[in-house]
């Protein structure tokens, strides 16, 4: 199977650079004029981004020749937007778009993975920063520099040759339930201390992403120490679920479980107030925000689409205001782009920290394995 | 050319239509797919099988399958006596009620699991069933109970009691009649039931993460992790077709021991003894134990609300939320329309299948030759039609998405590969209690209609149609139930948004914390059980014959 894998890294890397220097070269009068000036370091190296035939196509889709053209976009199963926000898009560009959801994130990627040489749709959204780089190597994507990129901060933009943008994110905190705690807990070395015997849940992170994410967050905040960490956690007593849903609802007091803190994410809480019962203007959650690991959710341009110019149409329209105002209340992330306004819960019933944890995707391709592995020898042997 | 030669070279045509149907069926929408993942695995498998942590994996995957299937027989086969002992109609009723569990997710079963055993003091100390072997095996027997309980109860109930009664008559003890009696004549059941249980077991997923805890691995699981997780797709393949060999011996194994012919199946009117009471009483206290708890558990939750219990979780049912492209209303109606697509699917194929591995079998033995190719078909579709039990939903799953991807067989996103991969699970339903039942049939019955004067195909409708239909019955409304709680190989197919069904409804509805949401769920979690009941007593009530004819 590896030779087979080699060898359709090599078609679809061929593909990509044919296409990328054949976009360049054609009908240079669909390229649009509105533009703005490229700031990436990188983008001289690439051609393709030099001259995106499709930017500005949000605007002007009968110009661009999409009108009437269907877009496939592919997502995880959490992906959710309000009806009118795809429909305002068909609206403005006359381009469809087709909807293909497929297990979780990890699924997502593995299958656009298993089918880069017949890839299942034009536009893939929800790689996060923690599987990017697996996505990269495999070569599934090729470059769109999006104008509206100008309005997303830099620390969002991972990849510098644009074969992904950033579309929201969120960040996997450990939540605490308020009342049950001994005292508020506010960094990752207090889930070690004796105070918090027996009260936190993690996932695996071999299963699950909200999981991978937090060890993620134990490295980026120890370093070498991290695994002197968890035996320390192990030792606190320490249960961990395969995923996310029995964490939250099965250990978690949240469920009807008996342990106080949890790895979710830090709009749990919003959550939490939005769907109470009774309703409450008070979150019952809390979130540890040094404990913080930033996801960023992108989107990309799957290799071998035959409608690059919808699918770039697309990509821009994920960056408007249309679609970015509706991902928090539909997706429970934050939007990207910073004119958008975000719901009155999410400012006040959680905190958004002030410098998020993260670790470059390379390192984490490079060591996931032997990190995920050492963890289990930690803490499951 | 004489007339019984062309009638011999029409049946003939006849019996090749009936072959190729299921044969392509299974085919494209299984061997095709399953042998493009598992093809791949074939190099790294003696690799893989030189691992030790691979071999302890695979020995935990076989013994607990194994235990798993010999508890759910013990628990479920007085179970079956129960069943047989009832009326008609508290018969029907029992059999829907216990097929409910097949369509709960295992993340809200395990969820009301645990919640039992905090309640009964089982989650931590002396006697702790939180993340062990016996939470797997009790959850076993809590999903396939209904397996053993339905296939050899309905068998049980058409076994022709009198045997017993005259081996009582000269002498024998209950024991003694029931070991040299019953026991044998019950034998092909209790095998196909073993065969599905031990399938399901030893593909569990959920009830292995979950309930086990995160040091236990199976087969089953190390294909996700390693194919998922880990993008390690040569050990996936190698491991899928570990499972594959496995499954495949066993399946042909129970085989065997199922192809023993039982007769004399007709039932006289039964008398309820003291005897039965009691067997009937303890049992009920069993079933009720095993598989009312949890449920009761569901209903309590999903009844819960804020200020107290109500209906508003239901209610909420019918409002779209954000987290689904749906209301969970209409996810319950694709589910059923789908679970029906499914059903039709899997009766048809089934049965064509069925006809041919038991049709020609009295045939072909006396036909030297050319029945040896035959025999060899038969026994192929037989061993074949059962395997998608016991097959990975990682390798179906995968397997359709990697294979099905071009013309002519550009299947991987049209929206029926959905009812085709449910149907796939629900045939072996079908074929399992099938074929033991047209083994069963008296062949003297057809003779006596022939001498009757009945011409070959009246012989059949009066005679095998009766009989056969109560286990397509049986079979159907077991693939009807797996259809309607399905969330495996389709978990791997891309989906459009608008044939969301209930379970992935339900998974959503949890994805995302909130009281409310959870309330829903749960909610949402007894409807598809209601559902599932109701669905049973529909299909299994669509026979117009009276059971008690046969």
């Amino acid at each position: 199977m590896k030779s087979r894998f080699t060898l359709r890294l090599i078609v679809v890397v061929a593909a990509a650079l044919l296409a990328a220097a054949c976009g360049s070269g054609d009908s240079p009068e669909t390229a649009s004029p509105a533009l703005p000036p490229t700031e990436s370091p990188s983008d001289a190296s690439l051609t393709a981004t030099e001259e995106p035939t499709g930017a500005g196509a949000a605007e002007d889709g009968e110009m661009s020749g999409i009108d009437g053209t269907t877009v496939t976009l592919i997502s995880h199963d959490s992906f959710a937007l309000s009806d009118e926000t795809l429909e305002a898009f068909t609206e403005q560009t006359g381009v469809t778009v087709e909807l293909l959801e497929v297990g979780d994130a990890g699924t997502l990627v593995a299958e656009a993975i298993l089918t880069k040489d017949n890839p299942l749709g034009d536009v893939m959204f929800g790689i996060d920063n923690t599987f990017l780089q697996r996505g990269l190597d495999a070569g599934i994507f090729v470059p769109y520099e999006s104008p509206a990129l100008a309005d997303v901060p830099a620390d969002l933009q991972l990849d510098p040759e644009h074969r992904v943008t950033p579309v929201d994110y969120g960040d996997v905190c450990v939540n605490y339930w308020k009342d049950a705690v001994p005292r508020e807990p506010t960094s990752l070395t207090d889930l070690t201390d004796a105070d918090f015997y027996d009260q936190m849940v993690v996932q695996n992170p071999e299963t699950s992403s909200p999981g991978l994410a937090f060890l993620l967050a134990t490295i980026a905040t120890f370093g070498d120490g991290w695994e002197q960490f968890w035996m320390d956690l192990r030792e606190n007593g320490l249960v961990v679920t395969p995923g996310w849903e029995d964490a939250y609802y099965g250990e978690f007091i949240a469920g009807g479980g008996e342990r106080s803190m949890v790895v979710s994410y830090a709009s749990s809480p919003p959550a939490e107030v939005i769907y109470a019962d009774p309703p409450t203007d008070v979150a019952p959650t809390g979130v540890i925000t040094d404990s913080c690991y930033r996801q960023i959710e992108f989107a990309g341009i799957l290799a071998g689409t035959d409608n690059e110019a919808g699918a770039q149409a697309l990509i821009d329209f994920m960056l408007s205001e249309t679609w970015q105002n509706d991902v928090p209340l539909n997706m429970f992330m934050y939007p990207v782009i910073s004119s958008a306004t975000l719901p009155p819960e999410f400012v006040e019933h959680t905190a958004v920290p002030a410098a998020p944890l993260m670790l470059d995707p390379a390192e984490i391709e490079a060591n996931r394995d032997a990190w995920t592995e050492r963890w289990v020898e930690i803490v499951l042997r | 050319m004489s007339p019984s030669r062309r009638r011999r070279g029409a049946a003939t045509v006849a019996w090749a239509v009936a072959a190729a149907a299921p044969l392509g069926f299974l085919s494209i929408f299984f061997a095709y797919p399953v042998l493009t993942v598992v093809g791949d695995g074939l190099s790294g498998l003696g690799e893989l099988l030189a691992s030790a942590p691979i071999r302890g994996v695979l020995w935990f995957t076989l013994w607990q399958a194994v235990a798993s299937t010999a508890l759910t027989l013990a628990v479920g086969l007085p179970g079956a006596a129960m069943l047989a002992r009832l009326g008609p109609k508290a018969r029907r009723v029992v059999r829907a009620l216990i097929t409910v569990p097949f369509v709960l997710p295992t993340v809200v079963v395990a969820g009301a699991f645990e919640a039992v055993f905090d309640r009964f003091g089982l989650d931590s100390g002396a006697v702790s069933l939180h993340h062990t072997v016996w939470a797997i095996l009790l959850a076993h027997v809590f999903f396939n109970y209904a397996v053993v309980v339905r296939t050899v109860g309905s068998w049980w109930a058409g076994l022709d009691g009198r045997n017993a009664d005259a081996a009582a008559i000269l002498g024998a003890t209950p024991a003694r009649a029931f070991v040299h009696v019953t026991w044998p004549l019950l034998r092909p059941a209790v095998a196909a039931a073993a065969a599905v249980t031990f399938l399901f077991s030893f593909t569990s997923f959920g009830v292995i993460l979950i309930l086990g805890g995160p040091t236990r691995a199976t087969v089953e699981t190390e294909i996700y992790r390693y194919a998922v997780t880990r993008l390690d797709f040569d050990t996936a393949a190698a491991l899928a077709l570990c499972q594959l060999v496995a499954v495949a011996t066993m399946v042909a194994l129970a085989g065997i021991a199922e192809r023993r012919r039982a007769v004399a199946r007709r039932s006289a009117g039964r008398t309820v003894s003291r005897r039965s009471r009691v067997v009937i009483g303890v049992n009920a206290i069993v079933a009720i134990a095993l598989l009312g708890v949890p449920i009761a558990t569901l209903a309590e939750r999903a009844l819960s609300t804020g200020d107290g219990y109500g209906w508003a979780n239901f209610a909420a049912l019918a409002q779209r939320v954000p987290m689904l492209p749906t209301t969970a209303v209409a996810a319950l109606w694709h589910s059923l329309g789908f679970a029906a697509l499914a059903t039709g699917i899997a009766a048809a194929v089934g049965v064509l299948a069925s006809m041919v591995v038991v049709g020609g079998s009295a045939r072909s033995s006396a036909k030297g030759a050319r029945g040896w190719g035959a025999a060899w078909l038969r026994r192929l579709l037989d061993v074949g039609l059962t395997l998608p039990l016991g097959v990975s939903a990682v390798t179906v799953g995968l397997g359709m998405l990697l294979a099905l991807d071009r013309p002519p067989l550009e299947f991987r996103t049209v929206w029926w590969i959905i009812p085709v991969a449910h149907a796939l699970v629900g045939m072996p339903f079908v074929v399992r209690t099938l074929v033991p039942t047209l083994r069963s049939i008296d062949h003297r019955l057809r003779e006596v209609a022939a001498v009757l004067g009945a011409a070959p195909l009246r012989s059949r409708r009066e005679v095998d149609v009766p009989i056969a239909s109560r286990a397509v019955a049986v079979g159907a409304a077991f693939a009807f139930a797996v259809s309607l709680g399905e969330f495996g190989a389709t978990a791997f197919l891309p989906r459009r948004p608008d044939t969301l069904t209930a379970p992935l409804a339900l998974f959503r509805l949890l994805g995302t914390p909130g009281e409310s949401l959870r309330g829903q769920a749960m909610a949402l979690a007894v409807v598809l059980m209601a559902a599932t009941a109701l669905s049973v007593l529909v299909i299994e009530g669509l026979r117009r014959t009276d059971e008690s004819l046969f």
